[in-house]
């Protein structure tokens, strides 16, 4: 199936129901979908084609939500990007993507005119919001909608053709971009929806990046089901979050462990969350006691506990009733779907045993855009073409009745605020401030955001290096969730048998 | 007094989240969540300083973006909550 449908079907069965409330305005899905008409045939006279990619770089707003829509309806593929993305990283991606339109903030606009000379793929740059004259090749947003069709472009598009690249950290160090085809994200979308039993009166809060799988598929589901998407840019405010569940008479809240952490700080009782149907929690596992304290919170609402990688989405899953009964399990894999446990050898393991997860289901994507080697190292086919199996990275055990446990990971990724942060990618552009001798960079608990970045860093002597260059220097070339919350500055590092900086024996003594 | 506690936010958003000491830049009234200023957990650290600097209290419900979101609609905030509380 076509993960646009989501938005058409919906049109067609509810043209004058609110489908999006976001920037202090309601769009009904008549009006979504005839603006990502519109927009989707502009796309088209600018020159996208069938299966060409447009980076969507934008905060979750209206425009993002069309533009994602727009993307597909042209026959494209969009790839979302994190709107606190800096220069370089963009250019990556962009460049890797071979991405052929970008839609962004004309506040930008001098950096996408420098970005278009150096990328020869990059034929046009959409620019949203109010302003002035725009260089040449990049167009406002307004204007280009304006006067193009409202009813759905031509596109000669299948299921199995790719509806997004989705780029994740990876313990390399440099972003990969996860190939998902429009069968595998409106098959995961639908199992979702499945467990979380949606209905069309279901209303959701969003305030996950659009960037982050997770933000997406609200998106999406919402769209799917037929019920209305409450878009915020991000949850800075909790308590502004909590008079917009109210004020909407809102039933879904997905959030991460850190947003749960920083509602626990409040005084909930001052709120009338009574509508709030259920809560999941995925990106990394919520403590037992913030279970409990969220249960007593929201008495009425269903708290679902789950587990997912980009790779396939989502993977496991909690039914809460069992909650109580195993509060640290993420549950059973997702309708349709199955997983498992293997050794190193590949031999399936019992109940108790700690082995490898492994998935298998038609929510299992592609691999990564144009890195073979990276796909083969996590994705592998089993008797047939058809049987792709993913190797998630993640150790995991059951229990006797087949409930999955997280145990840790095998590889040194962070989860900092529920997203990925590679280790190594930090490290890259500490040792590009000129002084750093060395640098490493780990993960160590932190209350609110799960884990918290820390940078170990040598300096050459008279360098003038302190605290503050360092932050700094992060601050502009790594998006916000990836600068380092603590900075220390040793003589040396300690290192390996192969002279390799020692991570792990850094994380022992924090 | 008002660009007192202007002038002491302006310079804390400098040093704690812009790591620089250049004033320009830094716009006043430039949206903390707009320009990437401050992130989502950002804005729990900005509490804790400008209760513990201007010995206000900050209630949950007043924790929303009219009072936070830039130096200009902080200060004003603090201000406002200092003639409350004096009174």
């Amino acid at each position: 199936m076509l993960l646009h449908r989501f938005l058409e079907e919906s049109s067609e069965r509810f043209p004058d129901k609110t489908a999006l409330v976001a920037d202090k305005r309601r769009l009904t899905y008549a009006q979504v979908e005839s603006e990502a008409n519109r927009l989707a045939w502009a796309l088209q006279a600018i020159g996208v084609r069938r299966g060409d990619r447009v980076a969507v770089w934008l905060p979750n707003g209206i425009e993002a939500a069309i533009a994602i829509f727009a993307a597909l309806k042209a026959g494209a593929v969009f790839v979302p990007l994190n709107p606190t993305l800096k220069a370089d990283k963009l250019r990556h991606i962009l460049a890797d993507s071979g991405a052929v339109a970008l839609v962004g903030l004309r506040r930008h606009a001098a950096l996408f005119a420098d970005l278009r000379g150096g990328l020869p793929d990059l034929h046009a740059v959409i620019a949203v919001g109010k302003g002035g004259a725009l260089p040449e090749g990049i167009f406002a947003y307004d204007a280009l909608i304006d006067g193009q069709p409202s009813s759905p472009p031509p596109a000669a598009v299948i299921g199995i053709d790719l509806a997004a690249l989705i780029y994740t950290s990876g313990s390399t160090g440099l972003p990969k971009g996860v190939m998902s085809t429009h069968d595998n994200m409106t098959f995961a979308a639908k199992a979702i929806i499945t467990y979380l039993e949606n209905r069309p009166d279901d209303i959701v809060i969003n305030v996950l990046p659009l960037s982050f799988d997770y933000g997406l598929y609200q998106l999406l589901m919402v769209f799917g089901f037929g019920g209305t998407l409450v878009l915020e840019r991000s949850f800075a405010y909790p308590a502004a979050i909590l008079r917009r569940i109210e004020e909407e008479r809102v039933t879904g809240l997905p959030g991460v462990p850190t947003l749960f952490a920083m509602l626990l700080q409040l005084d909930l009782s001052a709120f009338d969350l009574g509508s709030l149907r259920y809560l999941t929690n995925t990106a990394a596992a919520l403590p037992v006691e913030h279970i409990r304290r969220l249960r007593a919170a929201f008495p009425h609402a269903r708290l679902y506990s789950m587990y997912g990688l980009t790779e396939c989405k989502r993977a496991l899953y909690l039914p809460p009733e069992e909650l109580d009964r195993r509060p640290g399990s993420v549950g059973i894999p997702i309708p349709g779907t199955e997983a498992w446990i293997e050794d190193e050898a590949g031999n399936r393991l019992p109940p108790g045993e700690i082995g490898e997860l492994v998935i298998r289901g038609a929510h299992v994507m592609q691999g990564y855009w144009h890195n073979p080697q990276a796909t083969a190292a996590r994705y592998r086919t089993g008797d047939y073409p058809a049987d792709r199996r993913l190797y998630s990275g993640d150790l995991f055990r059951q229990d006797e009745e087949g409930f999955f446990y997280f145990v840790s990971r095998k590889d040194d990724i962070i989860k900092s605020r529920g997203e990925k942060v590679a280790p190594k990618e930090v490290e890259a552009v500490l040792y590009r401030l000129e002084g750093v001798v060395e640098a490493a960079v780990i993960g160590v608990p932190d209350p609110i955001l799960g884990q918290a970045i820390k940078a170990f860093v040598v300096i050459a002597e008279g360098s003038g290096i302190d605290r503050r260059t360092v932050l700094r220097h992060c601050r502009r070339h790594l998006e916000d969730f990836m600068v380092p919350k603590e900075v220390e500055f040793r003589a040396s590092l300690p290192k390996n048998a192969s002279g390799k900086i020692d991570r792990r024996a850094l994380a022992n003594e924090a | 007094m008002d660009t007192d506690i202007r002038r002491t936010i302006h310079r804390y958003i400098l040093e704690n989240f812009l790591f620089t000491d250049d004033d320009e830049a830094l716009d006043d009234e430039a949206s903390f969540l707009e320009e990437g200023i401050v992130d989502s957990t950002g804005i729990l650290e900005l509490v804790m300083f400008v209760e513990e600097t201007f010995g206000i209290t900050v209630e949950d419900e007043e924790l929303l973006p009219e009072n936070f979101d830039s130096v200009a609609q902080l200060a004003d905030y603090v201000l406002r909550k200092r003639k409350e509380e004096r009174t």
